[in-house]
């Protein structure tokens, strides 16, 4: 449908939702096409294609509110959906902090930040094949230890979002997203070891190269065969910039106002304190253009913006959507992320650690005995209290040299005590991902092994 | 050509709904595998999910999602051509099914010879009354109540969090082979977190359960309760808990939820696609010894009611009950179509997806270990110096390698043979071919867990249950930050 098909589609369904009852409500419509291709040892594996849709809908009547998705966009379909969600919310407990947004809070004019490339349009099956065959075929070539691969892919999706409110808001933006990995393995002495690499882009002209992806890959798996586990200890830990993003994919979800007003955030009660050195400064953007977690507006239709979280090491802002700032006295700050038919909440945009001067082998030239860390595994992150213990996976350190890698051993820690033990942060900042972090160094933790 | 199957309410529903039934249907399935494929099949799925949600007291937000689509696949050899489309109209099914085919055709894939169909369906949970059928009101009810036992059970309790998941699943699947299942799949899930302040300090405390189950399977015997105060009493001890030790200790397991250990450990690394393509770290291993002779583990998708049971997988096979490792000695993968046909193995009923949107895989349904002799208290008291695990979060497994990793919600020390002080949570680290080989002493009190657990694997997410007797695993490294102990 053209996206001016798909607004009306919205705006249809609130007339429909506020002759139910509803006194507010808003619409999401999504539509997209997907493109996903597999390719193991040369051969094509899979090729998955489809156009989807879907819609949400979310009715308030009065201080009640309720949410129901669908696909099926017929006429007799929509009008059920909509009496159906305004009975649902009629069980619902009244909530007076629930509703739609300030109206001038909202996007108007909606900005064009250039998120979408026709080029991953018009992206074929048989390009993909050929990049997912050239980056699988630059890992076997670089190194014989190279024995084995879980495979390629190559995806391609494009969409166009439609955000509409019976505040009169409507808005519609397309994006596109094109992605390229690789997960090689390595063998050596009867032990296998996998590692992958990607590149994820709004532009196809901007994907990494293939082969550089492939040999990227190649390498983190051949550096972690003969790898063996540590003593028990307590040493510096350095996380590259993968494992470094987690650290504020913790810190988002920590800031996150709905984790504040529910009191499940390690970070309650610290605005304006200082949880890090002054030279950390953490800032999310929503309005970077091209950007990998750019929107014009967020899920209730308010405009994005750049929020500095952490300034010279001072918790500086939380983040909001419209009801978790209503329930701390708060403005929404264009966080509320929203999955068709979900209720609002709160995520990053692009959230970013500030580069710092030194690079990635200096810091690990200035620790004596310690861990480089480049892949965490579990979930063993308490977001109460910020207690951390993850597994991990790395390089040994002795005398600011890697000398060999380390699995199956675990670092443990407290988030608030991460942060504010930061040493270094590297200078090697790439917007790879939406959330995207330099290397970054940690004091002390205690890192368990045999 | 229809088989035999207990449930054709499913089909019956695609036919009245979507005038789609088999006459119209097989002639396409038919059509790709006139061409060059060697199989290919139709998957239709309508689901109706349903979820309420209480905080500070009240029940905030309700929501309803109806979703339906078809999802057509035709193989080849290994490759697997793939289009879906949320239309369920013949004409999307014929264009989607040219696609999948013309991706299949593209390849010139060496033939394969189809592998038979099993045996005979089951009727797992054919319900009185479907839980998305109970009234809301019935539902708000209990998480109200909820509320309010938590807050009384505890005063430090200070707030809840409290949800309701009910779906109701319809599918049909129509495969070249002439195999046409329908089956209707009810579940229901409650989920309790409690936060508990004092002073200073705050914790939280999960715990939840369901199954393919009537709604009043919640109220049962106050089962609701239990679950609250379970993870009341988990937010409470975890504000006495110290700092969990570091280092390679014995770790004792308790039963049910733990059983995570095998879901991580073996379970995914047994999963046929890994085996095939010689990428797991149990590559080559069956016949030979890869755990203790206490241990006896299966996969069984037809233990009646429970969360990770299934009728018939989502390519339509019967679900079966596998022994994976007998006595210590590895014995089965578990196999989707494509897979068991190209290692030229048995069909086992593990061929899951997420929705019709994705390409089904060797999954895990119900994994747990066979009872053992010894009583938890003599575990216990075999323990001089280590860990005892109650209740896990989630866990991790790097098939290649074998590491595993499972995060403990709630712990204790065992000091001299006895459960002392609660410890912070802390994950546990292994290695898969390595720690059931570790495994020193199997209680007699298997539990299969209460029905809350989710895996996912490339992706997808699929319901799945666990289980586990008490049992010693002599040497797990335990992520604390207590390096003295």
């Amino acid at each position: 449908m053209s996206g001016q098909a798909l607004e009306e589609l919205a705006q249809d369904l609130l007339r429909a939702a506020t002759r139910d009852g509803a006194t507010a409500a808003d619409v999401l419509v999504a539509e997209g096409d997907t493109l996903d291709v597999g390719v193991r040892l040369g051969e094509i594996e899979k090729i998955k294609q489809a156009r989807q849709k879907h819609l949400g809908l979310r009715v308030f009547v009065h201080e009640r509110s309720a949410i129901s998705s669908s696909a099926d966009f017929s006429r007799e379909s929509l009008a059920r959906l909509s009496r159906d969600t305004c009975d649902l919310a009629r069980v619902i407990a009244p909530d007076p902090f629930s509703g739609l947004p300030d109206r001038d809070e909202l996007a108007t004019p909606v900005p064009d930040l250039d998120l979408y490339d026709p080029d991953v349009e018009a992206f074929t099956v048989e390009r993909a094949i050929a990049m997912a065959r050239e980056a699988e075929q630059a890992a076997f070539d670089s190194d014989r230890r190279i024995s084995n691969s879980e495979g390629a892919s190559c995806s391609a999706d494009t969409g166009r979002l439609v955000y509409a409110s019976t505040l009169g808001f409507v808005g519609t933006y397309q994006t596109s997203h094109v992605s390229l990995s690789v997960v090689p393995v390595a063998a050596a002495d009867g032990a296998m070891q996998r590692d992958y690499w990607y590149s994820t882009q709004r532009k196809l002209s901007r994907l990494e190269h293939p082969a550089a992806i492939g040999r990227k890959a190649a390498a983190r798996a051949l550096r972690r065969l003969h790898a063996r586990r540590v003593p028990t200890c307590d040493v510096p830990v350095i996380f590259d910039p993968e494992t470094a993003a987690s650290l504020l994919h913790h810190l988002a979800a920590a800031v996150s106002g709905h984790a504040l007003y529910k009191r499940t955030s390690f970070l309650l009660g610290k605005l304006g304190q200082r949880i890090a050195p002054e030279w950390v400064t953490v800032v999310d953007d929503g309005t970077i253009t091209g950007g990998l977690g750019s929107k014009p507006f967020d899920g209730e239709g308010v405009a994005t913006r750049r929020t500095s979280v952490i300034e010279h090491g001072t918790l500086a802002s939380y983040l909001f959507d419209t009801y978790s700032a209503r329930k701390l006295h708060g403005r929404s700050t264009g966080n509320a992320a929203r999955s068709i038919g979900e209720a609002p909440r709160v995520a990053p945009t692009n959230l970013v650690l500030q580069a710092g001067t030194t690079s990635p082998a200096d810091i690990i030239r200035s620790v004596r005995r310690g861990l480089y860390v480049t892949e965490l595994i579990g979930f063993g992150v308490n977001p109460v209290t910020g207690d951390y213990s993850r597994g991990a996976v790395g390089q040994w350190i002795e005398n600011g040299e890697c000398v060999h890698p380390v699995e199956e051993i675990t670092i443990a820690g407290n988030l608030l005590a991460m942060y504010d033990n930061i040493e270094v942060i590297g200078n090697d900042l790439e917007q790879r991902h939406a959330v995207a972090s330099p290397t970054v160094k940690v004091a002390r933790m205690t890192v368990a092994g045999h | 050509m229809a088989t035999a199957i207990p449930s054709s309410a499913a089909e019956q529903f695609f036919l009245e709904r979507f005038g789609l039934g088999p006459a119209l249907l097989e002639p396409i399935v038919g059509g790709a595998i006139a061409r060059r494929a060697d199989y290919a099949d139709l998957y239709f799925e309508f689901r109706t999910a349903q979820s309420l949600s209480l905080e500070e007291g009240i029940v905030k937000t309700a929501s309803t999602h109806i979703a339906q689509g078809v999802g057509v696949r035709v193989v080849a050899g290994d490759k697997t051509g793939y289009a879906y489309s949320d239309d369920v109209t013949v004409e999307s099914v014929r264009l989607a099914a040219r696609t999948a085919e013309a991706i299949a055709a593209e390849t010139n894939a060496q033939r394969a010879v189809a592998v038979r169909e099993t045996g005979p369906g089951h009727d797992l949970y054919a319900l009185a009354r479907a839980p998305i059928e109970t009234a809301l009101a019935d539902k708000v009810d209990l998480l109200n109540r909820i509320d309010i036992a938590a807050r009384r059970h505890d005063p430090r309790i200070k707030n809840v969090l409290a949800s309701i998941g009910v779906e109701q699943k319809l599918v049909l699947i129509v495969t070249s082979g002439g195999l046409v299942v329908g089956d209707v799949q009810p579940l229901v899930r409650l989920s309790v977190t409690c936060i508990a302040e004092d002073g200073g300090s705050r914790q939280h405390g999960s715990y939840g359960g369901g199954g393919r189950v009537e709604f009043g399977f919640l109220l049962e015997g106050d089962r609701y309760l239990r679950f609250t105060r379970a993870a009341a009493d988990q937010a409470v001890r975890n504000l006495q808990a110290v700092d969990a030790p570091a280092g390679t200790m014995t770790v004792v397991l308790g039963p049910g939820w733990p059983g995570i250990l095998l879901h991580e450990a073996i379970g995914h690394g047994l999963e046929g696609d890994f085996n095939r393509k010689k990428v797991s770290a149990f590559s080559e291993l069956l016949g030979k010894p890869v755990a203790s002779p206490l241990c006896t583990v299966i996969d069984d998708g037809t233990l009646r009611n429970r969360r990770g049971s299934l009728n018939v997988d989502d390519e339509g096979t019967p679900t079966g009950r596998t022994v994976l490792i007998e006595k210590g000695i590895l014995r089965g993968y578990l196999q989707d179509r494509l897979n068991a046909r190209l290692m030229g193995m048995p069909l086992t009923g593990n061929g899951r997806r997420e929705s019709f949107a994705h390409i089904p895989m060797p999954r895990m349904t119900n994994t747990f270990m066979l009872a053992g002799d010894s009583t938890a208290d003599e575990i216990i008291r075999s323990v001089d110096r280590g860990l005892y695990a109650g209740y896990f979060g989630g866990g991790q497994v790097d098939i290649t390698n074998g590491k595993f990793v499972f995060s403990a919600n709630e712990a204790y020390l065992i000091e001299g043979g006895h459960i002392t002080r609660p410890v912070k949570g802390a994950t546990l680290i292994g290695n898969g071919p390595d720690v059931l080989k570790r495994i020193g002493m199997v209680g007699n009190d298997l539990q299969l867990d209460e029905g809350i657990g989710t895996c996912g694997k490339d992706g997808q997410s699929v319901p799945v249950g666990v289980g586990l007797p008490t049992i010693r695993v002599d040497g797990l490294t335990v992520g604390g930050t207590q390096t003295a102990a």
